[in-house]
């Protein structure tokens, strides 16, 4: 049976049409924005450049994406549709008479539907693998700062060792099937996963110890959040059934946790290394605060500028490692839509069919260059100040 | 400046020590042991069997002895066959049939399972190709960042300076995997000007058609990282005073940046490109994949994948090497760069 094409400038503008949610958010976003600018600080100021519009453009576009995947891809990610292999850009799908926008690839999957849900599993496990990356790196880079000594030096040595290993020698290390039978993953997992607890309650602690009944309250919450998230992802045994995460995730996940920290856990050691000679904490020393009050309260809220310009850059960099995950088939299921993946299945056999490679490449190359100029935006206005 | 030298050496050993234990360990895991014995042996070979082979190859003696024999430290004992009798534990790598000390200190780095020849005999041969990949690669990276970060520094906030700055985002933004897709695509697919794989880089020699692909794709990452650093210290430098002075007494603009900016911009682009190392490390594996050419990332990547535990010790061993003598050298050669640094 002869397949039916659609010309360029309709599948041009059928691509536009199906990302109506997308751009209809992104407007209701910038109109926002743009509305209440002067008073969203930090990031009121980026939208008066060109570089951290387009930054937020096209984190936002992503992002829309990730959330209305299901209104915007016209087909299952998964589904083989068996007439559609191969099929140019623009085929007709027969049966629901729907375009495959950017063709079929090889086990003729829509190559446009899978690269919509691909920016899903982006979305997820890029920004919480780099929010936990955070939360360790803080954790035990302000205090290594801080104090300096013993704990800076073993510290630091530990953080070397990992950086020492190349990334991709770590992740085959860590990410292999058989690693999954043995309790690694989640001995791993049930180390970092504490942190958040830790580091939020010695937040509280800290500030609020003179007020027992608000203590009381946060750590509670704390604890009761923390600790039914923690149950779900490490234990898998989330009493609602809400928190879940299977073997292979949650392996992938600590893997670029552990892959991140160490480069967190440098910047925050350096940053409280050099607020630590301010004033402002000297004055915190005399009125008699305890050091761990000093660290969170005085010297990391004025370390958030660097910080927040490292998170753009790391959500980034991370989503490369996910790509570099997918692209060796560690794993990732075989079938899923994740932008990595999807490339090393259409990089062997580009010498027959372009159409399958390009999306998911330029998909990939467009979301980290939005977080970088957003980095870039950041930095320039942090720098102002 | 000779005790710094040598306790970064001291530090560097027991980096060494700890990382190749950390890797021992997780070679050495029961699947991945399991995975070894059933490629070595037959597919279906019941429990029993690869019980009683992990015994006789020694790969159930206690774990700090084992590690202690890789490391030539404790004697190498050879396998039992069926009988019991002191056989060589690979036949393809001559292994003694007699207790020996025979481990990396020695020079012996073992057997690989994977390519039935030793590792000395498939790592370094690697090694070699990829270093020749390296230094096209940094002969390339190396004189495009300075230039373009020097440009965009010398006059900060210009069109110029601009768009160079978009450029080199644009270029950290795009991993090996994707920019290899993309001069595939173009390069080869479309335009035809170029091979689309370096596999007969290996056999037949390297040329400008077969190598150009892999080199540019495995340099543009780099390049806009170290063109911002670059650009960075340009602009520091642009800024001080002297260089005020020296416009002041009446010298060229061209003349004040090559003479006075460039020698002190250059110090902080020196320790970043040293640090590039370790990515490299990762953009080789994935170049060499992706246009199979046999070199070290290539080789890291069978090794991983059939876990061969000898072959990828020695991987291990040689890229943590690397990585962490580039930054030794970086932190001499920047004490040595700049005077204003001393090491205490």
């Amino acid at each position: 049976m002869q397949l039916e094409f659609v010309g360029w400038f309709q599948i041009l503008l059928g691509t536009l049409w199906r990302f109506w949610p997308v751009w209809l958010a992104l407007a209701v976003l910038f109109a926002l924005s743009f509305a209440f600018k002067k008073r969203l600080g930090l990031y009121g100021q980026i939208l008066d450049t060109g570089v951290g519009i387009a930054g937020v453009f096209i984190c936002g576009f992503w992002l829309f994406s990730a959330i209305f995947a299901g209104t915007i891809a016209p087909f299952n990610p998964l589904g083989q549709y068996p007439i559609m292999k191969d099929a140019l850009p623009g085929a007709i799908e027969p049966n629901s008479g729907q375009i495959f926008l950017f063709g079929g690839d090889t086990l003729a999957r829509d190559v446009f539907s899978r690269m919509v849900f691909g920016s899903q599993i982006v979305m997820i496990i890029a920004p919480a693998a780099t929010l936990f990356a955070l939360m360790v790196g803080t954790t035990l880079g302000l205090p290594a700062g801080f104090f300096g000594g013993k704990i800076d030096t073993f510290l630091s040595f530990l953080a070397n060792l990992v950086l020492a290993f190349p990334v991709i020698l770590l992740f085959y290390l860590l990410v292999t099937p058989g690693i999954m039978e043995t309790p690694i993953p989640y001995t791993m997992a049930g180390i970092f996963f504490i942190f958040p607890i830790i580091f939020f309650c010695t937040l509280f602690y800290t500030r609020y110890s003179h007020r027992p009944g608000l203590l009381a309250i946060q750590i509670g919450l704390t604890v009761l959040i923390g600790g039914w998230i923690y149950a779900g992802l490490v234990f898998n045994a989330d009493p609602f059934g809400i928190v879940a995460i299977r073997p292979n995730e949650l392996n992938i996940f600590v893997a670029v946790v552990f892959a991140s920290s160490p480069g967190v856990f440098r910047i925050v050691r350096g940053l409280s290394m050099d607020i630590k000679t301010r004033d402002y904490v000297a004055a915190a020393q005399t009125r008699g605060e305890s050091s761990w009050y000093i660290m969170l309260w005085e010297v990391l809220p004025n370390a958030r500028g660097p910080l927040i310009v490292d998170v753009c850059l790391r959500i980034g960099y991370t989503t490369i490692l996910l790509g570099t995950l997918g692209y060796f088939g560690l794993g990732l299921a075989p079938e899923s839509p994740d932008w990595g993946t999807a490339i090393k299945d259409s990089s062997r056999l580009l010498r027959a069919y372009i159409h399958p490679a390009l999306p998911p490449v330029v998909a990939l190359m467009s979301f980290v260059l939005g977080l970088n100029l957003l980095a870039d935006a950041l930095r320039e206005q942090s720098l102002k100040d | 400046m000779l005790t710094f030298i040598l306790r970064r050496l001291g530090v560097m050993a027991l980096t060494m020590v700890c990382l190749t234990l950390v890797v021992f360990y997780l070679v050495n895991l029961e699947p991945n042991l399991r995975r070894l014995a059933l490629s070595q042996i037959d597919m279906r070979s019941s429990e029993q069997h690869i019980e009683s082979w992990l015994t006789r190859m020694g790969y159930r003696e206690p774990f700090l002895v084992r590690y202690g024999q890789w490391i030539g430290v404790v004697q190498k004992q050879p396998a039992a066959d069926e009988a019991g009798n002191p056989v060589s534990r690979f036949r393809y790598c001559t292994e003694p049939s007699e207790p020996t000390y025979s481990g990396v200190l020695q020079g012996d780095f073992g057997c690989s399972t994977t390519f039935r020849t030793t590792v000395a005999d498939r790592l370094w041969p690697a090694l070699g190709a990829t270093g020749i990949l390296m230094f096209w690669v940094m002969v390339v990276m190396v004189p495009v960042s300075l230039l373009i970060g020097i440009f965009a520094g010398m006059r900060e906030g210009t069109r110029t300076d601009r768009t160079l700055s978009v450029a080199s985002i644009t270029t950290t933004a795009t991993p090996e995997y994707v920019s290899g897709v993309i001069f595939t695509v173009v390069f080869a697919s479309w335009l035809g000007w170029l091979n689309g794989s370096a596999a007969t880089a290996t056999s037949q020699g390297i040329s400008f058609y077969n190598f150009t692909l892999p080199v540019m794709t495995m340099a543009i990452y780099g390049i806009g990282y170290i063109a911002r650093m670059t650009r960075a210290s340009m602009v520091e430098v642009m800024t001080q005073q002297y260089i005020r002075t020296a416009r002041l007494k009446g010298l060229g603009f061209g003349s004040v940046v090559v003479k006075h900016a460039l020698r002190n911009a250059l110090i902080a682009p020196f320790t970043v490109i040293m640090l590039q190392f370790p990515w490299l490390l990762t953009g080789v594996v994935i170049v060499e994949v992706m246009f199979r050419y046999q070199g070290f990332g290539f080789t890291l990547v069978s090794a991983a994948g059939n876990n061969d535990i000898d072959l990828l010790l020695g991987a291990s061993l040689v890229s943590v090497f690397v990585v962490l003598s580039t930054q030794l050298i970086s932190d001499l050669g920047y004490a040595y760069l700049n005077p204003r640094i001393r090491v205490q």
